[in-house]
């Protein structure tokens, strides 16, 4: 009985430790930024925002309405963009997705995509307009191969997380 | 598929509750976030110690991999010196007898030049270094270029010291953590460098266009002074960065500007050094003479700019 007991706590301690693997590839999304290589140019997609948005579409319940604040901030701090700028951009699209969920009458993978060119477009973009403000310059051209490889690389995105999720709810 | 719409909380009060407070939070969130911004439009440098502390604890990651990434990307060179090893060997002993004889002519010219110019007085500010490190990572994903050097407080950088490399001027510090520090780089498009042709001294300036390369302004409006293959050095107007220190080669011109490449590349950088921030001296000597004559020079130039 008690050795059943104890399996039965090593499944739950094993459920919780699956449980954070959103909220860990998230952080592992802004950990890249720590790679060894000195850039010339915005060279690298926001990946933890694709992945965050990537959950978000697989599981529109898996993420509570603020949960761009903790996620953005972190992000702030490695990617070296002003410190608050993904906390305000990450909540707005998450604000503009549940928005536009409730009026949406048709959802498929292409409107994703759709939906997920246009925010992760519109963060880039933001994110330079607030780097602006705050003492950065204006660029627009160099940020263009970076909005390619976004939007290309996002159905990546929800592959990668479609087999996290898989491994998150094999138990 | 039909959409579901989002979260109906159906009839719980808890949950609606639950629903709403969630809302609050996000939008209060959202709200402090441009709280910070706001705080950062009027004062850039006022969380440098909050980004200082963040990349003096990722710093040893980054610097980690670094090795790693370098030594990786000279495969091919060892294998290559491995099959070359005899002859190589034989040609390098030469080459090391001829070195070795011309060192030491060098260091008896070195010695009587530093002489020469204490006679006549013309030590200006000696170049001192106050640290050697590894750059070890930069922002990837951001429309700033900035990299992060792996030595702060602690090796005496501070804010506003200039970092170079044997090839030529990286950058300069923006905010310094105990053990690591933050570069903007010269391609950063808010950092603007004095410079001067080599050719012949025509002031002008560069600013960084964010990819890689920096656009030249001459400082006198009219015809354009810039040739390709030109090559500019910093020219120490206004302090931070001191003079002579090469900067870039122009690789194109369009009309009074010009495109350049820097001649440092972080990228393939091994170690930087950084320097302390320069200080023009303000004497009533040749030299201040001079920098007077490039500031007249400036100033119809600065009229030009928007």
């Amino acid at each position: 009985m008690s050795r059943l007991r104890a399996a039965d706590e090593n499944i739950a301690v094993i459920r919780a430790q699956l449980s954070l693997i959103p909220a860990a590839s998230v952080i592992a999304g802004s950990l890249i930024c720590l790679m060894p290589i000195v850039a010339q140019a915005p060279l690298l997609p926001p990946f933890a925002l694709m992945i965050f948005l990537a959950w978000r579409f697989l599981r529109p319940e898996i993420w509570p309405i603020w949960a761009g604040l903790p996620f953005g901030l972190f992000d702030d701090l490695l990617s070296g963009n002003p410190i608050g700028s993904g906390m305000l951009l990450w909540t707005a699209i998450l604000l503009a997705l549940d928005f536009a969920e409730n009026r949406a009458m048709w959802r498929d993978y292409w409107i994703d995509w759709l939906v997920a060119t246009g925010a992760l477009t519109s963060y880039i973009i933001g994110t330079m307009v607030l780097n602006a403000l705050t003492g950065g310059g204006w660029i627009f051209w160099p940020l263009l191969p970076q909005i390619a490889a976004t939007i290309l690389l996002f159905p990546l995105a929800l592959r990668l997380c479609a087999r996290l999720d898989r491994r998150r709810l094999m138990l | 598929m039909a959409s579901q719409g989002s979260k109906r909380p159906g009839f719980s009060r808890r949950a609606r509750f639950g629903l709403f407070a969630g809302y609050v939070v996000a939008i209060t969130g959202a709200l402090v976030g441009a709280g910070l911004i706001i705080v950062a439009i009027f004062d850039p440098q006022g969380f440098a110690s909050i980004r200082g502390a963040v990349s003096s604890a990722t710093a040893p990651v980054s610097a980690s991999g670094r090795g790693a990434v370098q030594s990786g990307g000279r495969i091919d060179d060892y294998i290559a010196n491995w099959w070359n090893a005899g002859r190589q060997n034989a040609e390098l002993r030469a080459e090391l007898d001829i070195a070795r004889r011309q060192l030491i002519e060098a260091r008896a010219t070195d010695l009587e030049n530093r002489r020469l110019r204490q006679l006549v007085n013309l030590i200006e500010g000696e170049s001192e270094i106050i640290v050697t490190a590894r750059l070890v990572n930069s922002s990837l994903t951001s429309a700033r270029r900035t990299a992060t050097l792996f030595a702060g407080r602690n090796q005496g950088v501070r804010s506003g010291q200039p970092v170079s490399a044997a090839d030529g001027l990286v950058g300069r510090i923006i905010d310094s953590g105990p053990s690591a520090s933050r570069v903007l780089l010269l391609t950063d498009r808010s950092n603007i460098v004095p410079v001067r042709l080599t050719r012949d001294g025509t002031p002008a300036f560069t600013t960084g266009r964010g990819d890689g390369q920096i656009e030249v302004r001459a400082l006198e409006a009219g015809r354009s002074p810039f040739e390709e293959g030109d090559v500019l050095i910093t020219s120490g107007t206004g302090g931070i960065y001191p003079p002579n220190v090469p900067v870039a080669v122009i690789v194109e011109v369009f009309g009074d500007s010009a495109m350049a490449t820097p001649l440092a590349n972080p990228a393939s950088l091994d170690f930087a050094i950084v320097q302390p921030a320069y200080e023009p001296v303000v004497e009533e000597d040749d030299a201040a003479e001079s920098d007077e004559e490039a500031e007249t020079a400036a100033a119809p130039g600065f009229s030009e700019m928007p």
